[in-house]
């Protein structure tokens, strides 16, 4: 569903992203990893086209990103902070985004119901705990029943309860033969729920793997100690390079 | 109280009691020969002109006569010739059209002219299109009332004055509306006359005119709209009372312009939206009083060679610069006066402010200097400019000042007679 | 389109510092026009205030409302709608709701208590003043990535055209007084829109003056409807230019 073609990008002499290629496809939760300044963000900003790649191409459902922007009605977006204007109301926000997309007839309401989103329709934006703010995000992603989720760390403010409210979501919807790219840095977040890994450092790809490959090489039951071994031996294998 | 009608009267009555009782009244008709009916009408006679067109022009009356115009019969200079020349005493002209007067750049062609000769009464005629309207030289006591004269001039070098007067005395000009002329009103060496109750506007020159004039006095007159406004020069001893000058707009254009003029007086007057309202220069020992200066460019400017002037209980209201002036002497005095941009206080409430206002704004002597700067005026850096000459003067001339400016405006309008 | 604008419009409705803006702007209107009746000096009153704090509070409030919204355009152009319109849509709601409250706070009070021609013009020299400077903030705001450095470029902005740009002029004036400079300094008059605004104001206020100048050019320009055509256009000119700018730069710029 989404084709990355040597991307390149760079502010000022730092180098954001550098020379990536990756091929995305549906039925997958690809848990995006990296540290900070490892290029996630980029990544996900240029494929929503917030930034503007030097070179390279990425293509969203064979549409190419640099030369429209109809791609991306099929992307539901979750930002990593969510800010709204201050005296935005709750059902302000929603229906905002609904009346912008009037092409869409059909919502995938779900989240709203189980986060009890109605209830706080008339809450103003600036009173609101960041993660309440995330739970509005996160509805809104999910909104249009778009082909495409890209959640930017989804569960960083969340409650345990509504974390996992999230999460069953996710894992529903990857049923459903959606791709859903997740980046976060806290491993545990993800366990149970990636599919494939992509590991960036310092804009570089360092792997793309499945989950079921990776436990297996590295003769690990749990993801998060065979992603960090993992890690450790790409590392340094870079380093020797 | 004088009017022209008591006026009109004593001239009859002097005529009855003067012997001349076989006056006759003449009835003239278009076609008529005026001329020779003129000639042939004894003096004290009377011509009852109808209506009608006379293609009648350069009309000479030598004796005393009363010309009676029914329904403003015209008569017509074609463009080429004057009208009428009364060249004797007493002679009444009155209701007549006088239209299309010739033009002439060897001696002054004029629509009515009297010369040498004194108590003509020249009354509710109509001058159309002429280069000078009416003309007074050398005459004494003669009247000039109720007037229409309306003429079209473009430039100064070919045109004429409406009410033109040289060398006479014991003028009294009322009730006239003149527009068009080169100066509404001009007087040259005339003396002890009054200019009353007059309309002057649209002249290319001036509204009203004074050189050489001494003990005169006109009021209740009003100027608009003329090229330069209203210039009194080199006289002595003139009042102006209860004029209103509006509208005086141009480069060199005045609402009163005042040249080597002494001893006079002006109150009561109103000076409204003219590009200056009172210039002086060379003036010497006038009393300004009671005036209304109101949103004039300058409400006035006062050339340094002007001295020993009083400006005292006048209104200073909404004026771009209440005061100019060119040097950094000044030998004029202000007091008691409202400033509108006064920003003073009265903690002892007597009515007048308790620091001295500066009526002359920094900002105006830059523009002084250079008058291209004007387009920064009203600018923030304009404003500080000003704040900074009030802390630490040094472009304005420190006598300038109103050591009692009022608090409040002074109702001065109620004394005003307005002109219809 | 209109969605964004009326919603950004809705939020800056129950916006504090515009509802400040606004109250205070009404104070002051009220405060200056009573003043000893005389409406005139009224008038110039508020034409300084809105000369001096229109343009900075403008292009302040715009810029920080521009740097505080990224998050949430960010989020719009997650839908598949035009930079263009999204950029525009933010500039069209703040800058309506700026207007609004200059029109509320100025516009009412002089509507009411100094109606007439001048008033006209003035409330026309605000709200063009207005459109300028949030067009310039949101210029600003596409050109800086960092907000602190932005509100610093926006204050630069307003004290360049309110103090600067006149402080040049005034230098330049000074030092070619013996030529021929009407023509030029009408140009370089046309490159600040607050010196625009102010002389559209002094064509109403001060003909009088101005007419005492001699200079073909001067006199027919000052003397002429010309003059508050030529303002008029040159502020217009200077709410398109900053606006295309910004949309041409946003195009590119990385969020």
């Amino acid at each position: 569903m989404i084709e990355i073609r040597q991307l390149i990008k760079s502010f000022g002499k730092f180098r954001a992203l550098d020379d990536i290629s990756l091929s995305l496809k549906g039925h997958q939760a690809i848990s995006l990893l990296g540290s900070n300044g490892s290029g996630k963000t980029t990544l996900i900003k240029s494929i929503l086209g917030l930034v503007i790649p030097e070179s390279g191409s990425i293509s969203v459902n064979g549409k190419e990103v640099k030369h429209g922007y109809s791609y991306r009605a099929d992307i539901g977006f979750m930002p990593q902070i969510g800010r709204y204007p201050d005296n935005m109301t709750i059902g302000q926000v929603i229906n905002m985004v609904r009346e912008m997309r009037s092409d869409v007839r059909a919502y995938d309401e779900d989240l709203i119901r189980d986060f009890g989103i109605e209830g706080l329709k008339n809450k103003v934006m600036r009173t609101l705990s960041g993660g309440t703010r995330q739970k509005v995000s996160a509805c809104l992603a999910f909104l249009f029943n778009p082909g495409i989720l890209i959640l930017d760390e989804p569960t960083a403010g969340l409650d345990p309860l509504s974390s996992e409210i999230l999460r069953a979501k996710i894992s529903n919807e990857r049923e459903k033969g959606k791709l859903i790219l997740i980046t976060s840095h806290v491993l545990s977040d993800l366990e149970g729920l990636a599919s494939e890994v992509i590991y960036l450092q310092d804009g570089k790809l360092m792997f793309h793997r499945r989950v079921r490959d990776i436990l297996e090489s590295a003769g690990e039951e749990k993801l998060n100690k065979a992603v960090a071994k993992l890690m450790r031996s790409v590392s340094h294998g870079g380093e020797e390079k | 109280m004088f009017t022209w009608r008591n006026f009109f009267f004593l001239v009859l009555l002097h005529s009855v009691f003067t012997g001349y009782v076989a006056a006759k009244v003449i009835p003239v008709r278009p076609g008529n020969n005026v001329q020779a009916l003129i000639d042939r009408a004894k003096a004290g006679d009377t011509l009852l002109i109808s209506k009608g067109y006379y293609k009648q022009h350069s009309l000479v009356v030598k004796k005393k006569l009363t010309l009676i115009g029914r329904d403003y019969p015209v008569f017509d200079g074609l463009g080429k010739y004057e009208v009428l020349f009364i060249y004797a005493d007493s002679v009444v002209v009155k209701g007549l059209q006088v239209q299309n007067i010739g033009k002439s750049s060897m001696n002054d062609l004029a629509g009515i002219k009297v010369s040498d000769h004194r108590d003509v009464v020249i009354t509710g005629n109509r001058i159309i299109n002429g280069t000078y309207g009416i003309y007074l030289q050398n005459s004494k006591f003669c009247v000039v009332k109720g007037n229409y004269i309306q003429s079209n001039a473009t430039d100064e070098l070919s045109s004429g004055n409406g009410i033109h007067a040289w060398k006479s005395t014991d003028l009294l000009i009322l009730d006239n509306i003149i527009s068009g002329h080169r100066d509404g009103i001009y007087f040259e060496f005339v003396s002890n006359s009054t200019i009353r109750n007059n309309r002057s506007f649209r002249n290319v020159r001036y509204g009203l005119h004074f050189m050489f004039s001494n003990n005169d006095r006109y009021e209740y007159n009003k100027f608009s709209e003329n090229g330069a406004g209203v210039a009194v020069m080199y006289s002595k001893v003139v009042t102006m009372v209860g004029n209103i000058f509006i509208h005086n707009w141009g480069d060199a254009s005045y609402g009163l312009l005042l040249k080597d003029i002494s001893d006079s007086r002006i109150s009561n007057n109103r000076f409204l939206k003219n590009t200056v309202g009172i210039y002086m220069e060379g003036t010497s020992r006038i009393e300004v009083n009671q005036n209304t200066f109101e949103e004039n460019g300058w409400a006035l400017r006062v050339q340094a060679n002007s001295s020993g002037s009083n400006f005292h209980r006048n209104n200073f209201v909404g004026n771009s610069f209440d005061v100019a002036t060119n040097g950094t002497l000044m030998l004029n005095y202000f007091s008691n006066n409202y400033w509108d941009k006064y920003d003073g206080y009265d903690l002892d409430k007597d009515g007048t402010g308790d620091v001295p206002y500066y009526p002359v704004s920094a900002y105006s002597v830059i523009t002084e200097q250079v008058p291209v700067a004007m387009i920064l005026y009203r600018s923030f850096l304009s404003g500080l400019i000003e704040m900074v000459e009030k802390i630490l003067p040094t472009l304005i001339p420190d006598q300038m000042k109103d050591d009692r400016p009022l608090i409040k405006r002074i109702n001065l309008h109620d004394r005003n007679t307005p002109v219809n | 389109m209109r969605t964004i604008v009326k919603y950004i419009f809705l939020d800056l409705l129950r916006n504090k510092v515009v509802l400040v803006y606004a109250v205070i702007l009404a104070l002051l209107s009220f405060s200056l026009l009573n003043l000893d009746n005389n409406t005139a000096k009224g008038l110039l009153g508020l034409l300084n205030i809105t000369l001096l704090f229109v343009p900075l509070i403008s292009i302040l409030f715009a810029t920080i409302y521009f740097f505080n919204s990224i998050e949430f355009i960010e989020l719009l152009l997650a839908q598949p709608v035009k930079r263009d319109k999204v950029l525009l849509a933010e500039y069209t709601g703040l800058a309506t709701s700026l207007s609004i409250a200059y029109l509320l706070g100025i516009g009412l009070p002089v509507l009411l208590m100094a109606p007439g021609m001048p008033a006209l013009i003035l409330l026309i020299t605000g709200l063009l003043l207005t459109l300028i400077f949030s067009a310039l903030a949101l210029l600003v705001f596409v050109l800086f990535k960092d907000k602190t450095k932005a509100i610093g470029a926006s204050l630069v902005v307003a004290l360049f055209f309110t103090l600067l740009f006149d402080g040049f002029l005034l230098t330049f004036i000074y030092s070619f007084n013996d030529y021929p400079i009407d023509k030029a300094v009408l140009g370089f008059i046309a490159f600040n829109p607050v010196d625009l605004a102010r002389v559209l104001m002094l064509l109403q206020l001060d003909v009088a003056v101005l007419m005492g100048y001699s200079g073909a050019l001067f006199k027919k320009f000052l003397g002429s409807a010309f003059g508050s055509f030529y303002s008029v256009c040159c502020l217009l000119i200077w709410v398109g230019i900053p606006l295309i700018l910004s949309v041409r730069l946003f195009r590119r710029k990385d969020l």
